[in-house]
């Protein structure tokens, strides 16, 4: 990287010893229980090695012992920020073993669902990150509109954490009366604030000289290393689930009008008021991972809206109603769906009883994380932090 | 975009030996490889212009162990683990499922964990994934730069994944159970 060479000349003068440096469990910008061993040499990162395992809780375990209708509440506490995500991952997988279809109405609510719980998640990916560079209101921001999706939540499934809503089959409820008056509201009051976001963050001086340029991830790269979702786009890569994958997937984003969000300099959706790309931006550098996230945000407000017309529009049932122990058919299936980190990919494998033989959870951040080492070796140890942070890791879906 | 049955065509034509069995009725279409051929045929499946499935998405191991004398009679399958490797090409938008065959123990002998050549040189995200499959379901990447634990303690006895794996009663003075 560029930005080394001239450390490295600044460093001469002044005698340097190799160290270890422990970064983690506990560092408040590691993200819950991450662990980074550093190898440093003064203020410069030789290596960096990743050790996980510190939330290990055995889901997959668990997922051999349990239905997949009990196994629901056990998948949104893997990424405790998107459960709504996770939920209808690991439901449509089992559907798609089972050969079910969700009618269209229930298919409109997963959208609204879990768009709102996208934007939810990249609200505390940008706050988060915003606290990792050292400034504090973005994030008290972020977490106050937060809470409002929290509270549209709570309505639906009475958790404001471990929501579990969406279901095998469907949902486990109807909306209650009056909730798409008030999610609509949220949306009106939340759609001026992102240019509150986009001053304190995207645009601000010290921000850009922080993230621009550190962290330089090719396209061949992030594919090389399974990257997905921001990550992946990020660098360049045109590639979305919702639009890309299976087609149980897709089905639900049929006549949506959405675009999706790739980093290609110059060219975002030119409807819409976006602060400039500053020069020192690189394709694939934090700043782009940041920025891709926050433009999404945008787009899943125009999917909300749509969703919550068509869902008031469309007749019919919201799911259809599946026995707690309900037989499996033989056989494996594996599905990912497009999570607010990325792809998250839920396997499922029976032998033709009710609870599976093998429950398996591939998680992004896993493969988002194992680029860490590749993207920090020669950077500074104060970019650790930024390179880390624009990943957006949880690292209850790593550990599992 | 090619089809299943395209690409296990493309297949045994240039690996006549190595690719065993096609399943296309199941919900997700696989294809078995031998295990000494696998590092070839992912090398070409990478390569492959018409193929370039260049996304590793995931690497499964089940474990089909001997069951129980109450249950044998309703068990159809022969002991033995299986290895599934699911590829996406984000080219051409396509997806395969390959299959690997293995014996739950090597040669036979208990302890002794089976062989796979790694693909990490291959797809750099199979490093991760290989380690947590060797962690898990207890599987010997043969080749692999770093086969560590990933999720369990360095001193951990056993591989949880394996269905006959028994809980400890005590790890370093922690009660378990």
């Amino acid at each position: 990287m560029s930005n080394t060479t001239a450390t490295n000349t600044i460093e001469l003068d002044v005698r340097t010893d190799e160290m270890l440096v422990n970064m983690g469990p506990q560092h408040p910008s590691t993200h819950g229980v991450l662990r980074l061993v550093l190898r440093t040499d003064g203020e410069v990162v030789s290596e960096v090695m990743p050790h996980i395992g510190y939330l290990h809780r055995c889901a997959e375990k668990i997922g051999e012992n349990l239905t997949p209708r009990q196994y629901i509440p056990y998948t949104d506490r893997m990424d405790y920020l998107a459960g709504m995500n996770m939920n209808l991952g690991w439901a449509l997988v089992v559907e798609k073993l089972m050969g079910i279809e969700v009618p269209e109405k229930g298919r409109h609510l997963r959208v609204l669902i879990t768009e709102l719980n996208r934007i939810a998640s990249h609200l505390v990916g940008m706050g988060a990150y915003g606290l990792d560079l050292g400034s504090f209101s973005p994030f008290l921001y972020a977490f106050r509109e937060r809470e409002k999706i929290l509270d549209l939540f709570e309505d639906v499934c009475g958790a404001r954490l471990t929501y579990s809503y969406i279901t095998v089959g469907g949902a486990t409820g109807d909306l209650p009366p009056g909730w798409m008056e008030k999610c609509l509201s949220f949306l009106d009051q939340f759609v001026p604030v992102i240019d509150e976001y986009h001053t304190l963050l995207t645009s601000n001086a010290v921000f850009i000289k922080r993230t621009a340029g550190i962290g330089i991830m090719s396209p061949e790269l992030a594919i090389n290393y399974g990257c997905s979702g921001p990550v992946l786009r990020g660098s360049g890569v045109d590639w979305d689930l919702r639009r890309d994958g299976e087609p149980i997937f897709t089905k639900m984003y049929e006549g949506y009008d959405y675009e999706i969000v790739v980093e290609r300099r110059g060219q975002y959706p030119a409807d819409q008021e976006y602060p400039a790309v500053p020069l020192e931006a690189v394709l694939g550098d934090c700043w782009h991972r940041f920025y891709v996230r926050m433009l999404e945000v945008v787009q899943s407000i125009r999917l909300v809206r749509q969703a919550i017309e068509k869902y008031r529009t469309t007749e019919g049932s919201i799911g259809e109603p599946i026995k707690l122990t309900q037989k499996l058919p033989a056989g494996e299936a594996y599905l990912e769906t497009e999570c607010p980190r990325g792809q998250m990919g839920f396997g499922i494998v029976s032998d033709g009883n009710a609870i599976p033989w093998r429950a398996r959870a591939r998680s992004s951040s896993l493969a988002n994380l194992s680029v860490v080492p590749e993207l920090c070796r020669d950077c500074l140890i104060a970019d650790v932090p930024a390179i880390v942070g624009s990943l957006d890791l949880v690292m209850g879906e790593i550990d599992r | 975009m090619a089809d299943f049955t395209t690409i296990h065509k493309v297949l045994t034509e240039r690996f006549p030996g190595a690719t065993m069995q096609a399943v296309s009725e199941a919900v997700d279409p696989w294809i078995e490889v031998s295990v000494d051929d696998w590092p070839r045929v992912a090398q070409f499946l990478k390569d492959e212009p018409t193929l370039a499935f260049n996304y590793l998405n995931c690497i499964t191991g089940v474990d089909y162990c001997e069951p129980d004398e109450k249950k044998a009679k309703k068990v159809k399958w022969q002991p033995h683990i299986e290895l599934l490797y699911h590829l996406t090409s984000l080219q051409h938008k396509h997806l395969l499922v390959v299959k690997l065959m293995l014996p739950r123990w090597q040669n036979d002998e208990p302890e002794m964990i089976p062989q796979v050549p790694t693909v990490s040189n291959i797809w750099r995200t199979a490093d991760w994934h290989e380690r947590e499959v060797y962690d898990l379901v207890g599987i010997e990447f043969t080749g692999h730069p770093d086969l560590r634990r990933i999720l369990c303690p360095e001193d951990w006895q056993g591989h949880p994944l394996r269905k006959d794996y028994e809980m400890p009663l005590e790890y370093h003075g922690i009660r378990g159970r």
